[in-house]
């Protein structure tokens, strides 16, 4: 028997899971199961895959399907999405990030790809877009319009891809609300389920970027007049 | 109007759309979930095709593997035509930037699945399904393709047996609404998930598409056809691919002695591990003998899966598995243009659909590439001909959507709570694993169809406790339930008709294949309210 919290809104409720500890999905269909079909949450696939079940516990993001719940755990949904119910939230406009960086082969030109190049994005295309990352992102808190990670994740692994033929277009849709208002803290590496970088491939992105001639404008901001007009 | 409605937006919805797209028409893609939450993420092993990348190969070789694995219950037409097709389809993916592994010479990799005579299935590590999936979905948000989440297919709209649109529940506010178009792809997936508990599928695998076109009049065939895969983690029946066998994984009982061709296809490997379990013994993967550095670069997805949810280390353990459900052969019975049998502008593609590719059996491989390839053409068919000739139908009157809506009204408002459905569910899960799985006997199915049309007539004894409008997870999957049980019941009823072994259906009292009688395929479909069949031969 294990006790868990679920912030269902209005009110944080406690269940009695009768079995010890397995993942925090098969306690939370038992809830729905056996006790109150009403809490709602989403899932699929229950192998870690599909990104549909991530939700916060203890304020950190997991896939609940591969989370195994402990006592007295607080579970709650994902932070920076509209909550739709209980667990459940609104990942339509967040996705709505995707195509603001416009992350996606913009123009297909043949190549040759060795087996470095696919290693070298390897990672980066094992995302199962379950929105840990953007949840815990800090700069959402400040700039509701910011990019966030996982698209700036996708936009470096087209960036990267020996096939892209127009790599500036996809730099130049990710300088506003994008690659600069990170502050590289991290967090949304620490919490990817699979191991990806955003802050690395943001940082990568920075790079690409000054190679396409733009500059750092938390930079020009602090520069006092020297470097405006050329 | 809209041109083309996809119902459905995994793998097969999604090359439907581009294609539909690409051809000027406009088009709309539905789904119950997110695009990218679809099954098809969960494809490890690959996609065929015989490019002989890495072992010599060929559209024939690819071919009459393929017929092979089917036990003469394929469509030799559209198998040609698959393998043909198979280099374009990888060609086309690979244009829209599907990341898959490369040789040492920068051509894409391909690894040995099961029952194929080369090394031909392309892969993206273990991950091929997901890096398909969702390159498709980046490309589908490039073509600004409009994609609807979170609706729930309730009905086809019908008219004479043309297809108008369809019905569906909008999850998140609840309320229940029409789309009209012009032609309509079903691309819902498959039905493996009636096998609660006992398949790799996920939830919403309860073939409610297929369910949808019974209800509509059209046809189904060749229900009884059900893919067990050998490898399953022993307590979560999460799938070890079957590439771990393919890069040299043994199978071994307790007694650490191998007892099959590890290669062999999945139906007779998985009988040979039914029996090893029916004789009191436990079976294993052991990959061990692969190495560290082999196991974690070529499946780590694996690796992690055992970790997670068995709790052993494959790297130094051996893996506990068990057969379990994995792939629907049958479905909505589709002519060589894809189009639904029995209805008019209707198309189905992908798991859902019976296309005649698999047969008795599917060779790993071949699905993706179904997808894909189908797909595509699905998307081509339904905006050629047809589609332009169809006059707008917005203005044809049915009374369809209001029985929908007084249906959904109805479940709010009774719940008699007499019984649960979720035990129900599991409960049928475990039954249709013991008497519908791997071998199968006349008495037992007998048995088990009559109790589930106990259950089926007892459904309005069952319903929703959750009485919310908006983001009712609880009614979604209420009417998965329901799907299933009119699914399942014909699955049993084709698998008692069929006196014979074949392909994936084994019955213990017939374990031959008899092509005289049963050369053919079943077809199913509903006639004044009653299940009819028919068994058609297959021509060659
Ligand atoms: C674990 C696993 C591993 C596999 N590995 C391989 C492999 O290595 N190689 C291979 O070739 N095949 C493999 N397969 C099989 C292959 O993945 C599937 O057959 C294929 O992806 C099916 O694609 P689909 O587009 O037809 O259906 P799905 O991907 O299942 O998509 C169905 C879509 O329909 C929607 N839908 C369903 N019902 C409704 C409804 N009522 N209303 C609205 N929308 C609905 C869903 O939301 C979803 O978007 C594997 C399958 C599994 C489960
Ligand atoms: S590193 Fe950047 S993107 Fe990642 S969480 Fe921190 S601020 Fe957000
Ligand atoms: S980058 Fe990681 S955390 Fe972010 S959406 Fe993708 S898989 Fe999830």
């Amino acid at each position: 028997m294990t006790t868990i919290k679920i912030n269902r809104q209005d009110e944080v409720i406690e269940y009695t899971i009768p079995f010890k500890s397995t993942t925090l999905l098969k306690a939370l269909f038992h809830i729905k199961q056996q006790e109150d079909n009403t809490l709602t949450f989403s899932s699929s696939c229950r192998s870690g895959v599909c990104g549909t079940c991530a939700v916060r516990v203890n304020g950190k993001e997991v896939l609940a399907c591969s989370y195994n719940f402990q006592k007295d755990d607080l579970v709650e949904p994902l932070a920076y999405h509209e909550v739709q119910r209980d667990l459940k939230v609104n990942k339509q406009k967040v996705r709505e990030t995707l195509r603001t960086s416009t992350a996606w082969l913009q123009s297909h030109q043949e190549a040759n790809i060795s087996t470095t190049q696919v290693q070298l994005t390897e990672k980066q295309t094992d995302c199962i877009l379950c929105d840990s990352c953007y949840s815990s992102c800090p700069v959402l808190e400040v700039n509701p319009s910011f990019i966030g990670p996982f698209a700036l994740t996708r936009a470096y692994r087209y960036t990267s891809d020996p096939r892209e033929g127009n790599i500036q277009a996809i730099v130049d849709n990710i300088q506003t609300n994008g690659i600069w208002d990170c502050t590289l803290c991290g967090n949304c590496t620490e919490v990817c389920p699979q191991g990806i970088d955003p802050k690395m491939d943001i940082t990568m992105l920075r790079g690409t970027a000054t190679q396409f001639g733009y500059t750092d404008p938390n930079f020009q901001a602090m520069d006092f007049g020297f470097g405006g007009g050329f | 109007m809209i041109d083309v409605l996809i119902i459905g937006s995994g793998g097969a919805g999604l090359a439907s759309a581009l294609t539909v797209k690409e051809r000027g028409a406009n088009v709309l893609v539905v789904g119950k979930s997110y695009p990218t939450a679809s099954q098809t993420s969960m494809a490890q092993g690959g996609m065929n095709a015989s490019l002989g990348n890495v072992t010599p190969d060929s559209i024939q070789s690819h071919i009459d593997d393929t017929i092979k694995s089917s036990h003469k219950l394929c469509n030799n037409q559209m198998v040609k035509q698959l393998c043909e097709d198979a280099p374009n389809s990888i060609k086309w993916l690979e244009k829209l930037g599907v990341p898959f592994d490369r040789t040492p010479k920068s051509k894409v990799a391909q690894r040995q699945l099961g029952g194929a005579s080369s090394k031909r299935a392309c892969y993206a590590q273990d991950y091929t399904g997901l890096k398909i999936l969702h390159t498709l979905y980046d490309s589908c948000l490039k073509e600004g393709i409009e994609m609807l989440e979170e609706y729930f297919l309730l009905n086809l709209i019908t008219e004479d047996s043309v297809v108008l649109g369809a019905i569906f529940l909008d999850i998140v506010t609840g309320e229940v609404k029409e789309i009209r178009a012009k032609n309509t792809i079903i691309a819902t997936g498959g039905y493996a998930g009636v096998y609660k508990g006992f398949t790799t599928n996920s939830e919403g695998a309860t073939g409610d598409g297929i369910a949808s076109v019974l209800r509509a009049g059209g046809s189904v065939s060749d229900m009884e056809f059900v893919q067990f895969h050998p490898t399953a983690l022993k307590s979560s029946a999460t799938l070890i691919s079957e590439s771990a066998r393919g890069e040299g994984g043994y199978l071994v009982n307790s007694k650490e002695e191998r007892f099959i061709d590890e290669l062999l296809p999945r139906d007779v490997v998985a009988r040979a591990i039914s029996a090893q379990i029916a004789n009191g013994e436990e079976v294993f993967l052991d990959i061990r003998h692969l190495g560290e550095e082999k196991l974690l670069h070529l499946m780590p997805q694996e690796v992690h899966l055992c970790r997670l949810y068995e709790n052993v280390d494959p790297i130094k353990e051996l893996i506990p598995i068990k057969p379990v459900a994995h792939y629907s052969m049958g479905g909505i019975d589709v002519n060589n243009n894809l189009e639904v049998t029995g209805l008019k502008n209707c198309y189905a593609v992908g798991e859902c659909s019976n296309a005649k590719i698999h047969g008795a059996n599917r060779l790993g491989g071949n699905s993706l590439l179904e997808i894909i390839s189908l797909g595509r053409l699905a998307g081509k068919n339904s905006v050629g001909g047809d589609c332009h000739r169809t006059k707008n139908n917005e203005q044809i009157y049915t009374n369809q959507l209001q029985e929908n809506q007084e249906y959904i009204e109805g479940l709010f408002e009774e719940y008699p709570w007499e019984r649960n459905f979720y035990e129900i569910q599991y409960e049928l899960g475990s039954k249709f694993y013991k008497y519908a799985g791997v071998v199968r006997d006349n008495t037992e199915l007998n048995n088990f169809l009559n109790e589930l049309r106990v259950i089926k007539a007892d459904i309005d004894n069952m319903g929703i406790g959750d009485k919310s409008r908006e983001n009712n997870t609880n009614l979604v999957e209420f009417l998965q339930f329901k799907n299933s049980l009119e699914v399942g019941e014909v699955l049993l009823d084709s698998a008692l008709v069929r006196d014979e072994s074949r392909g994936a259906h084994y019955k213990r009292a017939f374990p031959n294949e008899d092509d005289k009688l049963y050369r053919v395929n079943s077809l199913y479909w509903i006639e004044d309210d009653v299940l009819q069949n028919r068994l058609v031969k297959v021509v060659d």
